[in-house]
């Protein structure tokens, strides 16, 4: 497609004898922002740090902006801004020196606003040891769209991070997308995700399980509707009962939990069968499949819609 | 070069910041020279006239295999060179900034050295000081590319302890620092060839102090170049950016070739 920024063809990574990653293929549209789902071990981070030039595929081709990340690595760096999952910088280094030395190597002015930006303007001339976690990781954002690359890979970019700086992040990537830059984020958070993903692959044991919009993948789905009620003498919670459209039920905490093909059935039902055991309503929520739902419906096929019942 | 020349800069303040850079760069050689002014110019009287080239090979060791080793093992195994890969910094600046700043420092403490070691101690001052500082310089780059190529085979801080010290250990005693190369028994003295220490003092005693030198200095001179030239090529040659994810087809052990020109100087120098 002729505004694929980021193409991934029939790429494999083999480790020893174990293969982590599967010939996957996928491209990333100018703009947009790319999710990279999966378990632990799915072959996120492999893939990342390949197009990042950090690793070299056993097969396939990878190509950024028409760059190839293993055979001209020298100029990946311009197009590129990356916040490594594990990374880190000397200890002694201040944010201050961080932004004048990768900006001077990006041959680029010094963007010490980012740093206000991202909330380390008292922290500039601490030392890198000195800083939280989350700290760490802002200052890697910072530094990873310092030089405006075109493309942003973020592996893991909330990891540690506080709620406030958590949203703050999220602003900033919004901001990023507007400005055209494309971002490919490989995240455990689905939450994250479906939040500020346009399409997204899950990754599964190196192969890509699937594929689309959020809410592509979510309709794709079981698709069925959360009901989660809670009464004040817990009549439902007396024995399975069979509700119309009601394809699993759990209990959990004071709530019982109904997957449901259809609600407009389902919650007129329940409602009927409290006020016939004079009980009372204390709370009731409708809710629809989330990316979570999904995700969990295709990485653990085996366990029940929604955990443990 | 603005890269380049702030890169120098970041690593040389590093040297002075961080507190056991500070120790084997400046603390340590500075102490151990006021201690053995004070202790080995009463005792030894043949320890004055060679004092400066002695006192400045171990500031040299202190900084060079001492030093300059783990920081490169530490950011290997911590992820700063991935950082550093990503962000366009070349592994040549990786290797040489570091090289170049503890250059600096050897040529700080050298200087303070040579300029107090005479009014001081009574030390004796070189005869010819063109030769002095080329010696100098030559050695310092030795000792700081054995040292890089140290840290970049090394896989962990242990390893580089058991190979700073294999050298440094022997350098001390054998290497022509404390006693003479040539008041050493035979089969010592073949060992003490092993070490670029003993070439740099008889180099230094040959053609800048005006003392008599156990073989040709300019033999001397040439030995140390080519393990300069070998160790440099091969800390770049063997580097990793990533302790996960090493480079098929470089074994480490290649680093052991950086002793071949003392090899080739116990077989051909021994009289």
């Amino acid at each position: 497609m002729q505004d694929d920024v980021v193409t991934v063809k029939e790429f494999r990574k083999i480790y020893g004898g174990t293969v982590a990653v599967d010939s996957i293929s996928f491209d990333v549209r100018k703009g947009e922002i790319f999710g990279l789902l999966g378990p632990n071990g799915a072959g996120k981070t492999t893939t990342m740090e390949t197009l990042e030039g950090l690793r070299q595929p056993t097969a396939g081709s990878m190509s950024v902006m028409g760059v190839d990340p293993v055979r001209t690595p020298a100029d990946l760096h311009k197009l590129i801004g990356v916040q490594l999952q594990s990374s880190s910088l000397p200890g002694s280094m201040t944010p201050h020196e961080a932004m004048e030395f990768f900006c001077a190597y990006h041959q680029v002015p010094s963007r010490h606003d980012l740093l206000d930006r991202l909330g380390l303007s008292e922290k500039k001339s601490a030392q890198f040891s000195t800083l939280s976690t989350g700290q760490q990781r802002r200052l890697a954002l910072a530094l990873a769209i310092a030089h405006e690359p075109p493309v942003v890979l973020l592996d893991e970019p909330t990891a540690g991070l506080d709620v406030g700086s958590r949203v703050e992040l999220h602003e900033v990537m919004r901001e990023l997308q507007a400005k055209g830059t494309t971002i490919i984020l490989a995240t455990h958070d689905m939450a994250e995700a479906e939040k500020m993903a346009d399409r997204v692959a899950i990754l599964l044991k190196g192969r890509i399980a699937a594929e689309g919009s959020p809410t592509q993948l979510t309709a794709a789905g079981k698709g069925l509707v959360k009901i989660s009620v809670s009464s004040e003498s817990a009549s439902l919670s007396q024995g399975t009962i069979a509700f119309p459209a009601v394809s699993q039920q759990m209990i959990k905490d004071e709530y019982v939990i109904f997957y449901s093909r259809d609600a407009g059935e389902t919650v007129p039902a329940v409602l009927e069968y409290l006020k016939a055991q004079d009980d009372h309503l204390v709370d009731l929520r409708v809710e629809r499949p989330s990316l979570e739902d999904r995700f969990l419906e295709i990485t653990q096929p085996d366990q029940p819609v929604g955990g443990q019942s | 070069m603005n890269a380049f020349f702030y890169h120098f800069m970041y690593d040389f303040r590093t040297g002075l910041r961080d507190k056991s850079l500070l120790l084997l760069n400046y603390l340590f050689p500075l102490g151990f020279y006021i201690l053995m002014g004070l202790l080995m110019t009463g005792l030894n009287p043949t320890f004055a006239p060679t004092m400066i080239p002695t006192m400045i090979l171990v500031a040299m060791m202190a900084c060079t295999l001492l030093g300059l080793p783990n920081p490169v093992v530490e950011s290997r195994e911590a992820g700063i060179f991935r950082s550093f890969k990503i962000n366009g910094v070349p592994a040549l600046s990786i290797i040489t900034i570091p090289l170049l700043s503890s250059m600096v420092h050897i040529l700080l403490v050298s200087a303070i050295i040579t300029v107090t070691a005479g009014p001081l101690f009574g030390a004796g001052l070189p005869v010819n000081w063109g030769y002095f500082v080329l010696i100098l310089f030559l050695t310092g780059f030795t000792m700081a590319s054995i040292g890089m190529l140290i840290g970049v085979v090394s896989p962990n801080s242990r390893s580089i302890v058991l190979f700073s010290q294999a050298i440094f250990l022997p350098s001390m005693i054998l290497g022509g620092l404390m006693v003479p190369s040539s008041m050493l028994p035979p089969a010592l003295y073949r060992v003490s060839l092993l070490l670029p220490t003993t070439y740099a003092m008889n180099a230094w005693r040959g053609l800048a102090f005006g003392l008599p030198p156990t073989v040709d200095p300019r033999l001397s001179m040439l030995v140390l170049l080519a393990s300069a030239i070998i160790a440099f090529g091969l800390a770049i040659y063997l580097f990793n950016w990533d302790s996960k994810n090493r480079q098929a087809g470089h074994n480490p052990l290649l680093g052991l070739l950086a002793l071949l020109p003392y090899v080739l100087g116990v077989l051909f120098l021994v009289s």
